[in-house]
């Protein structure tokens, strides 16, 4: 059990340290210099927030400014980007075809707060973080009392482990909070083969229940495409569906997994034939360096658990070939056969909840 | 006209021990259920009160679907308060009348009351009420506006709604306003926080120890009960024939 959980410290340091190189370009409508300024180089934490490299990035574009109050605003190709979801994610969503460095223009005028919720540096990000991490505790625990009691120099403290992606920090005071993780059933499947008979790790297969936080940011496209640069831009957010819904577990000792959870979140995508046609591309390691590959492998998982039968439910779907061509997390795009548990303990945002980014075609 | 308000609801209902298991939740599919029928309700009682409708919205705003998703709205419902002069010129209340709720203001004031006032702008706001699957209520969203269409701040709302106000709800930790995306509209509204609502819902409905309410009755008066506590936080009232029904 210890070595899970080293393991699992493992993928989480490797998460944390994930990043984004960004090449930040002034808007033109504000360069007030000949020649215009370079862009700005900078290294994006994935699970950090945009607004949090202000002050990187205004010391860069100073001395080209034009007066006035700064209120800043990122845009990717002329889309607005929303400051409460991490950097990693919107890199996920945004670039189909990963782009690197990414190249982001920054507004330091014309905020458009009809599409933008207002945004005042650090004490919105704070705050946004905040209320998701109360929600993620809702969804877990029932309640939010835990995240609500924090001591204000635990809750300061628990914010800037995020800002400076000091994990060690970070898993000190979110320990207090008590957010349960949910039973790691690889591990156990794992443990309850070996030979070891430690009795550390008991397989019982009991049932469990319980909600997973999950956000779900869904783009659909209606063109069929063979590469991933063959498709068009995310212009509107109109076009992005965001399903804010716990995952709700009911494990009956047979694995649930990352299809089970989409089938959980999505069912208008998934008729009732066999899954064999629904198969992603296998594990695709963008920005993490490393992960241990003998325990991301999902091949053992495969073998160990015998009978694979997909539940075959009757999913209202709109169309039987509404197909799922991408599913990414935190970079990764993991096969469906994952344990559901793995992907949570270890690819959690520090908000508590697990983002998954889904291109979806559908029919014309 | 009378009012629904939380206080009557305090008094009439002792808080007892908690024999129901109900957590104060609702289903999705409950709450689209009672949405339904209370929209339709409201509109066949012909009162003097805008109706409230129900707002199918796909769950990919991309993809045409069986529409089960939706949420309840109203609005275009001013919210200023008349001035003191064009009351007395212009008052076609009865003394006797209160004048708390929206919707009776919007009925009193006439073009003439326009014309007179001195450049009073009127505001006005839209309500609606979504579903949330995180805490398993009803969310009430709200925004509101001038007449050319400019969206008012919070610290102007708070004047025209003044229970609003972090003021006037220091110790409920179930009634501030944030500012966030509507889940359907995708642009910045404004949200009455949810945080409580499960724990006021299963209180209201804990009886004494005559008559425990089937949960099939409370499920039906869930949206009813929410409605006259939350409304009173924004002024929203119920007309009294939807709850002498029950």
């Amino acid at each position: 059990m210890r070595k899970a959980l080293q393991k699992r410290m493992e993928a989480q340091k490797y998460v944390w340290e994930g990043a984004i190189p960004l090449q930040i370009h002034l808007h033109e409508s504000q360069v007030t210099t000949l020649p215009p300024p370079p862009p700005a180089l900078i290294l994006a934490p994935r699970i950090g927030y945009l607004p949090l490299l202000v002050p990187l990035i205004k010391p860069h574009f100073r001395s080209t400014l034009p007066p006035g109050v700064d209120t800043i605003w990122f845009e990717y190709r002329g889309l607005p980007l929303k400051w409460y979801i991490p950097t990693g994610v919107l890199f996920d969503l945004l670039c189909a075809e990963p782009e690197r460095p990414w190249n982001i223009t920054v507004h330091f005028r014309g905020y458009p707060g009809n599409v933008l919720i207002p945004c005042d540096g650090e004490d919105s990000v704070k705050w946004s973080f905040i209320n998701s991490l109360k929600e993620a505790a809702y969804i877990i625990n029932g309640n939010c009392k835990n995240v609500m009691n924090m001591s204000q120099s635990d809750q300061l403290e628990l914010w800037h482990s995020v800002m400076n992606g000091n994990l060690e920090a970070y898993l000190r005071v979110s320990s207090k909070l008590k957010l349960a993780t949910i039973e790691d059933e690889y591990t156990s499947l794992c443990s309850s083969k070996s030979q070891q008979g430690s009795g550390e790790t008991d397989f019982t297969g009991q049932v469990k229940t319980g909600r997973v936080p999950v956000r779900l940011y869904v783009w659909g496209l209606s063109e069929d495409f063979d590469d991933l640069e063959d498709i068009s831009q995310v212009d509107s957010w109109e076009k992005i569906s965001y399903v804010n819904r716990p995952v709700e577990i009911h494990k009956e000792g047979k694995c649930f997994t990352l299809h089970d959870a989409m089938k959980n979140l999505l069912p208008e995508f998934f008729s009732d034939e066999s899954l064999s046609d629904s198969k992603l591309a296998g594990v695709d390691f963008e920005d993490v360096q490393k992960i241990p590959s003998e325990d991301v492998s999902s091949n053992k998982v495969v073998e160990d658990r015998g009978q694979n039968a997909y539940e075959h439910r009757e999913a209202c779907y709109i169309s039987s070939s509404a197909e799922i061509k991408l599913i990414r997390i935190q970079g990764i795009e993991p096969k469906l056969e994952i344990p559901f548990s793995w992907l949570v303990n270890n690819l959690l945002n520090p908000d508590h909840f697990l983002h998954i980014c889904v291109c979806v075609k559908v029919p014309q | 006209m009378c009012l629904a308000t939380l206080e009557v609801f305090w008094t009439v209902i002792e808080v007892m021990m908690d024999v129901c298991n109900w957590d104060g939740t609702v289903s999705a599919k409950d709450f689209r259920i009672g949405a339904l029928s209370f929209a339709q309700k409201w509109e066949s009682l012909n009162s003097a009160f805008p109706p409230w409708s129900w707002v199918p919205c796909p769950k990919h705003s991309w993809l045409a679907s069986h529409e089960e998703e939706g949420y309840l709205s109203l609005e275009n419902i001013c919210i200023s308060r008349p001035n003191e002069e064009d009351i007395d010129q212009n008052s076609q209340t009865d003394p006797g009348e209160e004048e708390t709720s929206c919707s009776e203001k919007e009925d009193d004031i006439d073009d003439a009351t326009l014309v007179q006032s001195n450049h009073h702008e009127l505001h006005y706001c839209d309500f609606h009420v979504v579903y949330s699957y995180t805490f398993r209520v009803p969310v009430l969203y709200l925004r509101a506006y001038c007449s050319d269409g400019r969206p008012l701040l919070l610290d102007e709302i708070e004047k025209e709604l003044p229970a609003c106000s972090s003021k006037e709800l220091p110790e409920t930790k179930w009634a501030f306003i944030t500012q966030e995306e509507h889940p359907y509209l995708k642009r910045p509204w404004y949200k009455l926080h949810p945080c409580g609502t499960s724990e006021f819902m299963k209180l209201l409905f804990l009886g004494g120890d005559t008559a425990q309410p089937k949960l099939e009755v409370v499920l039906e008066l869930y949206l009813l009960s929410w409605f006259s506590a939350v409304g009173q936080v924004v002024g929203l009232t119920i007309p009294c024939k939807m709850l002498n029904d029950r």
